[in-house]
């Protein structure tokens, strides 16, 4: 948990400075070597580390226009990502997709930068799961200001009438772009949202991994045991502005620092030395982290860019006739060579 | 022509948002009912400066922001609009219609005609569209014929500054629904460079263009090249390029699709018998498949040679390489000017 929390971090250090690369001075979105929007989770990491810990390669993830962290704790192909980020060729999506758009599909992992629209295909395959008869789950990730969002209550209400194993994470980070919570929300415990559908709902109020960790555990196994849906808010911080180059004007100085000061990573740090863990082992574990990471950065730079006549190819997976290309298809190489 | 000398006349340039929020800001100041609604508006000023400073003069109440539930908020200035309010509502990319098009599409656009013209629904949907800067298929899309496909309502699509200004006038006036559509790039935001054209004199006065007029932006005899938003810009830099080797391409934008200036542009292919069409929609059952369409019907005889340069039909995707690959580039206009001429 801890090596994914540190590695997710790292990871989005990373990312911004190559993001800024190219941008400077007067910053523009479509310069550089990472172009369009780029939405960092540093601060959220809890959730996603505290989540993950409990589901197999076989569960199902959505995640939102915010998904690093989460595809880190659960196990995306770090290499194949970061080349989909750097819009190669040999990215998960063959540079089609981009970093709001991760798919992986050998741990079951997806993204929709729409919001709350990955909770419904989270439903589909904790139906897909309970006709097959596997004991998998479906977790869907999303943020707090995405729970006004039909798409989410909906899903609520069908995976609460079948009883299907899906959990519903929401990261409550405060905020949504410039709106704050308690302008789009009369309640400030969106897991209250559950009730409505007699579903339970878990709130853990610091984003404390640990905490993350229990409640997780309960409302997965729960969800793996055949006793259907939960729902799970956990406050987490947005360190960042909403994407990089939000100049967040409209965010007051006091929250921009205390979201800064809370850092869930030191927290789970001094916890572990509490419980004995060695400092070294500590430093061992962000070390490892720290080179994976550079790794994956430095392979998928070297990542050849897509041919311009690629873009036409993957509209179906069999394209009908009149719609096939002349283009050749080309190897896909994966992320381990 | 009378639109160019008043452009004369004033020294003042604007951004195209500048432009876009001066009308909103003086409806709001002569009309108590017009309201502006969306996810950001407020302190943010809208994420591509549609509502830059707005807040601060009429306050939260009349720029509201809202919980992101396009649903509820697009389907409120329904019912506000039918109330007789007349609402502005922004879906801030318009990729996002698909959480919210019952509101659009089966209530906005088609309660008049289902009452029998006895509700009116004066309300404006503002959306930003458009690509060029990689953000990929969910958040790309230029959708100006899905829109313009379904009737009832009226759909604008500025290209510069004066044309903002006087079309959202037009906009906020008008008694049927409107969809307002504005690309990101003309925009002049300071985190999307906008090219030089969208940046125009704008008189300080309101005025309106009247939906269904376009606009020669550059008269030519050899070739007509019919287009729109971002495109229009475009097509001037390939019409410049190519009058270097002696082709004279008249450049039209259409401004309104619906209402739609059929007119000017049979009047235009009358003169040079040669027509491109340009759109950053997809290619099949859109923009260009209808003027080619219009132009057929009425004027097949002046028409010699016919090209239509659009997104194929995929998905924007997110690589530079490929998404320049799938929109329409100056070079690509260029190429299909030159074909119809050979
Ligand atoms: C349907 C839809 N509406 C609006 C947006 C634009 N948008 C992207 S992120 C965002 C805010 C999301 O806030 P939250 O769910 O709290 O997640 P956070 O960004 O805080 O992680 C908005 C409004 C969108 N992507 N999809």
């Amino acid at each position: 948990m801890f090596e994914d929390m540190v590695t997710a971090r790292y990871y989005e250090e990373r990312l911004q400075e190559e993001y800024l690369e190219g941008k400077q001075p007067a910053f523009d979105i479509s310069a550089g070597p990472i172009p369009g929007e780029l939405h960092l989770a540093a601060g959220q990491e809890a959730a996603a580390a505290g989540v993950c810990q409990h589901l197999r390669d076989s569960d199902t993830v959505t995640a939102p226009h915010r998904p690093h962290h989460v595809a880190i704790a659960k196990g995306v192909d770090l290499n194949r990502m970061t080349a989909e980020i750097f819009g190669r060729r040999t990215g998960l999506s063959k540079g089609k997709g981009g970093h709001m758009h991760l798919f992986d599909p050998d741990v079951n992992f997806a993204c929709s930068g729409i919001i709350a629209q990955g909770c419904p295909p989270a439903v589909g395959a904790g139906l897909a799961a309970t006709k097959r008869g596997e004991d998998s789950v479906a977790v869907a990730f999303l943020g707090e200001g995405a729970i006004s969002q039909g798409a989410f209550l909906e899903s609520l209400n069908l995976a609460a009438v079948r009883e299907l194993p899906v959990v519903f994470v929401v990261e409550d980070n405060d905020w949504a772009i410039s709106m704050p919570k308690d302008r789009v929300s009369d309640v400030a415990d969106g897991s209250r949202r559950a009730d409505g559908f007699e579903m339970p709902g878990a709130r853990v109020d610091y984003d404390d991994a640990t905490a993350v960790y229990d409640a997780a555990k309960e409302a997965i196994g729960r969800a793996r045991a055949g006793n259907g849906p939960s729902l799970l808010e956990v406050q987490v911080h947005r360190r960042m502005g909403h994407f990089m180059g939000d100049p967040e004007s409209y965010r007051p100085d006091e929250d921009r620092e205390a979201a800064q000061e809370r850092d869930s990573i030191e927290r789970l740090a001094a916890d572990l030395r509490s419980e004995g863990v060695e400092d070294d082992d500590l430093e061992e574990i962000r070390e490892r982290a720290r080179d994976r990471v550079d790794e994956a950065i430095e392979w998928a730079k070297e990542q050849p860019k897509p041919d311009p006549e690629e873009a036409h190819e993957d509209v179906f997976v069999d394209p009908p006739s009149g719609v096939t290309t002349d283009e050749p298809t080309h190897e896909i190489a994966g992320g381990d060579d | 022509m009378a639109q160019k000398e008043s452009q004369q006349a004033v020294e003042r340039e604007l951004t195209m948002s500048r432009a876009m929020v001066e009308a909103i800001g003086h409806e709001m100041r002569e009309d108590d009912e017009v309201f502006y609604m969306g996810e950001d508006v407020a302190d943010y000023g809208g994420i591509f400066d549609s509502t830059q400073g707005l807040l601060e003069e009429f306050g939260r109440d009349r720029i509201m922001d809202v919980p992101i539930s396009e649903t509820a908020y697009i389907g409120a200035a329904v019912g506000a609009a039918q109330q007789g309010m007349r609402p502005i509502a922004e879906l801030m990319f318009v990729d996002f219609f698909g959480v919210c098009m019952d509101q659009i599409y089966n209530q906005m656009a088609k309660n008049t005609y289902m009452s029998g013209g006895s509700v009116s629904v004066p309300m404006v949907l503002t959306a930003a569209v458009g690509g060029t800067y990689n953000d990929a298929a969910q958040h790309s899309q230029t959708l100006y014929g899905t829109f313009a496909h379904l009737p009832g309502m009226k759909v604008v699509v500025p290209s510069t500054a004066y044309d903002a200004k006087g079309l959202m006038h037009n906009a906020i006036r008008d008694d049927d629904p409107v969809v307002y559509m504005f690309h990101k790039r003309l925009m002049g935001i300071g985190w999307m460079p906008a090219p030089d054209g969208p940046k125009t004199p704008v008189p300080d006065e309101s005025y309106t263009i009247p939906f269904g007029s376009a606009d020669v932006k550059r008269e030519g005899d050899d070739v007509t090249v019919v287009t729109l938003g971002l495109h229009v810009h475009r097509a001037l830099e390939a019409a410049e390029t190519l009058a270097e080797d002696g082709i004279d391409a008249e450049v039209i934008d259409l401004r309104t699709l619906v209402p739609l200036d059929t007119e000017t542009v049979l009047e235009s292919v009358e003169k040079t018998g040669r027509l491109v069409v340009v759109d950053e929609d997809y290619r099949s059952y859109g923009v260009t498949g209808e003027i080619i369409a219009r132009v057929a019907e009425d004027g097949l005889a002046d028409l010699e040679a016919v090209e239509r340069v659009a997104v194929p039909d995929v998905p924007l995707p997110y690589a530079r390489s490929m998404e320049d690959e799938v929109i329409p580039g100056t070079d690509d206009i260029e190429a299909a000017i030159r074909s119809v001429r050979s």
